[in-house]
């Protein structure tokens, strides 16, 4: 083998080249990185909104919270089955909820409107949802027009603060407290209580009841039971399942811009691979030529420009990290066409993806480096020492 | 007035540390129409008194002329044009782009004139036909033999023209029988076409057939006239 | 002109070399297209809207209905010379996986107002007269493989049950921002089957005079401040552009993008050009001897950049001018009327040359500067 140190010397002896040829393929890396942490965040938010144990009931037919509808009656049977579970008070834990969209501007250009989802909640919701965190404030007090608001929010919406007051469906609301929900979409929604709701929105009618399961394993059979009532004409769903679905469309999307975008960006760095070291192995075709005189197999030599090619996209990979870290935690938001509301989610970088990141460098480099380092290998002796 | 000027002309090279002293105050003439051999020891300074005439290097001090244009007194870019017209350069290694055929090589220092491509291409025809190669204006030069690589070059030395022809060791990499080529076309373009002819040279065979011969040692000219007795043989 | 042989011949030295910089460079000038056009379309999309035509919705939000007989009362209103209302019906075909808008519309007067629907008159008349009918776009007709006469069924996610009505007739929007994959039936049919709830979405205002758009705005939520339902009116221009804002941060996500990848293929490209423009240094010191001037072989270099990063555009944007087309892109629904802007090809040939400056200037300079006698001594 010829050793690695010969080309770790000829990768350093040319640094302006290499340098190029790294951040080109470290920008590619960064990009493929950034695209797959935003689609990553976004379904880390949606999918950790629902939980295993919480069934969502809807009409049927509803292919959302949003355009669905449910009465009283309904709300009454779900609490009174056997399947939902109860809690240390004795209550069922059932949250017959509003939820409706409503217009807000944002703090850093009002002319931006977004959509946000307003849930009205029973006061059980706060146990049904475990994952929900009151950060800072009090809960809202029943039978007043308060509301609490998700951390999500709270930055990127003015009034938002502890004590002050939002004004939507022409009343004024005091936000009352902070909650924080794990990074779900949760987050994005301002809750409030379902009484205080249904009178100024849609009226006597709730859009979706949430419940714990008594046993998450029987979620089935559950399922099947309420479905089949005849007093009620329902879909239930796994809340898990349902909010992952919820992000299907706009994960799609994300997933597809991902992989066209770096793939483009892959091939035409890929191109540039192979320019480089086409160029590397012209412009030292002498130093080949002894290298294959002294007696080193084409072999040898095609693994050690592979090697070389590798080393410099590796580099490059690296780079590509480096450059991709900072985005951890940004906070970006867009709509969520499913169910129409505006949803804020992190870019996501996991180990696992900047994993992903060094290996699609390395991919590349080997893909880039293959040709030319064949062209060396086969160099004839005595044209490469002319 | 001679056609090559050379007045007290020093050159010195700074090479790391040291520092080499080529030549320190050479004066030198040579005249329109002549064939000069210059000889000499490796470092004698031959190579470097070729790019000073040519114009590819100044010197630190002292003037050169060439047909009573001070060319160490020129600027890159008039130096460029002044070339174009006034010089035909030879190498040892022939310098023929690969890329172009030999009819495109020899044509190259037309394209700095305002002659016509119908001009240009008949000039190129005249070139090749002086040196022999009028049958391989197409070949590309690795399909070129050594001799004819050179004989190339040296029709793309003369196809503008030039004042004067300057040789670098252009038989350096040849065998005997293509070096005799060269040396006998460069003698027929003297003779027949009265060009004047600076070849820089270690081959003793190449410097008999020019008819003056100059010694540098050291940067210093040391004058041997040619043996008439020699001349005579020929 | 006589020059272009000598650049000819130094672009068919590494022939595979110069096809795969002049093919990087038409991917990044692709890529940046198309992301470019995501953006124009978006913003063309905002920029819809008749001058002429105001909408009203509820105040609370976009999911919330108008009584049916606030129609009358802005119909009386001064300067309001047409009205026509519409309602959200949010049906899914089949599985539901392919998209596409339906609504219902109060079709006489809508299609009054929406001249932008180009509709034979024969079809128009049909699906008029039909209470069950459908107007669909006609990508739809490609989409599903639907026919003219032909009943389809929707099922509605907001409003239960099984909807089926008769394709009488195909619009072709005259802006292709329009869209043309939207389905709109009669809002009397749907008034009927959801009980007469007597509801509708949003209301279109024509309006004498643009100049009094606001005026008549805010004369229309005037009307309803006090009522149960108090309405927010605005142009419809307004309304088209608050959904493009609904993206967020999409449009600066891709011009980051965008740029990353013209940044990453200029290094690339300007790298294989430094190192192939190295091993000719020979070459340009014979150039030089030869009598070439500094200037001219800067200008050959930049030349030989220039043919490379100007063909490679070329490919790029008149790839992607052509493709999307071709393929009749709409970015399954989203970006209707997907197309390649005239600003685009400017800009996208802007970056080209900035590219060839970026990636020619340090091997031409070099070029110019070579100091001969030392680039010979590397010869010889």
């Amino acid at each position: 083998m010829i050793p690695i140190i010969y080309n770790v010397r000829s990768v350093v002896r040319r640094p302006v080249s290499t340098a190029l040829t790294a951040l080109g393929v470290g920008l590619v890396v960064a990009v493929f990185i950034g695209m797959l942490a935003l689609a990553n965040g976004f379904r880390a938010a949606l999918v950790k909104t629902g939980s295993k144990a919480n069934a969502l009931v809807l009409r049927k037919g509803a292919d959302s919270e949003l355009s669905s509808g449910l009465g009283r009656d309904v709300a009454s049977i779900i609490a009174a089955d056997p399947h939902v579970a109860t809690g240390p008070d004795g209550r069922p834990l059932v949250s017959p909820e509003v939820y409706v969209l409503i217009p807000l501007a944002k703090s850093f250009d009002t002319t931006q409107i977004a959509n946000v989802v307003v849930r009205g909640i029973s006061d059980q919701a706060w146990q049904v949802r475990n994952n929900v965190k009151i950060t800072a404030g009090e809960r809202p007090t029943s039978g007043r027009p308060e509301v609490c608001v998700g951390s999500r929010l709270t930055r990127r919406f003015p009034h938002t603060g502890i004590g002050q007051t939002l004004h939507f469906a022409g009343r004024d609301w005091t936000v009352k407290c902070h909650f924080s929900a794990a990074g779900s979409a949760f987050e994005s929604e301002i809750w409030g209580e379902n009484e205080q709701f249904m009178p100024v929105f849609r009226g006597d009618v709730f859009q979706s009841i949430s419940f714990r399961l008594k046993d998450p394993a029987g979620f089935d059979e559950a399922q099947r039971s309420l479905q089949a009532d005849k007093r009620m004409t329902v879909d239930v769903h796994r809340e898990s399942e349902f909010y992952a679905q919820q992000s299907q469309l706009l994960s799609t999307i994300l997933n597809f811009l991902a992989i066209m975008i770096t793939g483009i960006m892959a091939v035409g760095a890929v191109f540039g691979a192979i320019n480089t070291m086409y160029a590397a192995i012209a412009s030292r075709a002498p130093e080949i030529g002894v290298l294959l005189t002294l007696g080193f197999r084409p072999a040898s030599v095609l693994a050690s420009f592979l090697a070389e090619s590798a080393f410099i996209a590796l580099i490059g990979g690296v780079l590509g990290c480096l450059f991709a870290l900072p985005l951890n935690g940004i906070v970006t938001s867009t709509t969520n066409w499913s169910s129409f509301s505006e949803i804020a989610f992190s870019f996501r970088i996991t180990p696992l993806l900047l994993l992903f990141g060094v290996a699609f460098a390395l991919v590349m480099g080997v893909i880039g480096g293959f040709f030319p380092a064949l062209r060396a290998a086969r160099l004839q002796v005595v044209q490469a020492l002319r | 007035m001679a056609l090559v000027e050379i007045r007290d002309v020093y050159k010195s090279f700074q090479r790391e540390e040291q520092r080499i002293d080529v030549f320190t105050g050479l004066t030198l003439d040579i005249e329109a129409g002549s064939f000069t051999a210059l000889m000499g020891p490796s470092g004698s300074g031959k190579s470097t008194l070729l790019n000073l005439i040519a114009g590819l290097d100044k010197p630190t001090r002292g003037t050169v002329r060439v047909g009573g244009a001070a060319v160490s007194d020129m600027s890159p870019s008039q130096l460029a044009a002044w070339r174009a017209r006034n010089i035909g350069f030879v190498f040892q290694s022939f310098n023929l782009l690969p890329v172009l055929t030999a009819a495109q090589n020899v044509e190259l220092p037309l394209l700095l004139t305002n002659l016509s491509g119908k001009e240009r291409n008949e000039r190129v025809r005249i070139a090749l036909d002086v040196v022999g190669l009028a049958d391989r204006a197409d070949h590309f030069p690795r399909q070129l033999s050594g001799g004819q690589e050179q004989r190339t070059a040296i029709a793309r030395a003369i196809v503008a023209d030039p004042t004067v022809m300057l040789l670098d060791e252009p038989t350096g990499q040849l065998d005997a029988k293509s070096s005799q080529e060269v040396l006998t076309l460069l003698q027929r373009l003297n003779t027949e076409f009265n060009k004047t002819i600076i070849i820089v040279t270690h081959d003793a065979h190449a410097a008999e057939r020019a008819k003056t011969t100059l010694h540098l040692e050291k940067g210093d000219l040391i004058e041997k006239p040619r043996a008439p007795a020699m001349a005579a043989v020929r | 002109m006589k020059y272009l042989r000598l650049v000819l011949a130094n672009l068919g030295r590494h022939k595979l070399r110069t096809i795969l910089t002049i093919a990087s460079v038409a991917l990044a000038l692709f890529l940046f297209a198309s992301l470019r056009s995501v953006t124009t379309t978006l913003a063309a999309t905002a920029q819809l809207g008749g001058a002429r035509r105001l909408v009203t919705t509820n105040a609370t939000g976009i999911v919330f209905v108008l009584p049916l007989s606030y129609g009358n009362r802005i119909k009386a209103l001064p300067g309001v010379t047409g009205l026509s209302w519409a309602n959200w019906f949010g049906g899914k075909y089949g599985d539901g996986k392919n998209f596409f808008a339906n609504f219902a519309v109060d079709a006489e007067s809508y299609l009054k107002l929406y001249p932008e629907f180009i509709i034979p008159p024969d079809q128009k008349a049909a699906f008029l007269k039909d209470r069950t009918g459908a107007l669909i776009g006609k990508r739809l007709l490609r989409q599903f493989g639907w026919k003219v006469g032909q009943n389809v069924t929707l099922q509605g996610t907001i409003f239960p049950g099984d909807w089926t009505f008769t394709v009488d007739a195909v619009y072709t929007p005259s802006d292709p921002s329009l869209g043309d994959d939207a389905l709109v039936f009669h809002h009397e049919y749907f008034d009927e089957r959801i009980g007469r709830a007597g509801i509708a979405g949003w209301y279109i205002v024509e309006i004498d005079d643009p100049a009094h758009a606001p005026q008549i705005a805010k004369a229309i939520d005037d009307l309803f401040r006090n009522s149960s339902a108090p309405t927010k009116t605005g142009t419809e221009k307004e309304f088209q552009a608050s959904f493009a804002t609904m993206w967020g941060n999409v449009s600066f996500l891709m011009s980051t993008i965008g740029l990353a990848v013209v940044f990453a293929i200029l290094l690339v490209t300007a790298n294989a050009m430094m190192m192939s423009a190295r091993e000719r240094t020979g070459e340009i010191a014979v150039l030089k001897t030869v009598g070439f001037s500094d200037k001219l072989l800067f200008a050959l270099t930049m030349v030989e950049a220039g043919a490379m990063a100007l063909t490679g555009a070329a490919i790029g944007l008149g790839g992607a001018k052509l493709l999307y087309p071709a393929i009749n892109f709409n970015g399954a629904g989203f970006l209707p009327g997907f197309k390649v802007a005239t600003s685009t090809l400017i800009v996208g040939a802007l970056v080209a040359l900035g590219l060839m400056l970026a990636s020619g200037l340090v091997p031409a300079l070099r070029a110019a500067r070579l100091p001969v006698v030392q680039a010979l001594r590397h010869v010889e």
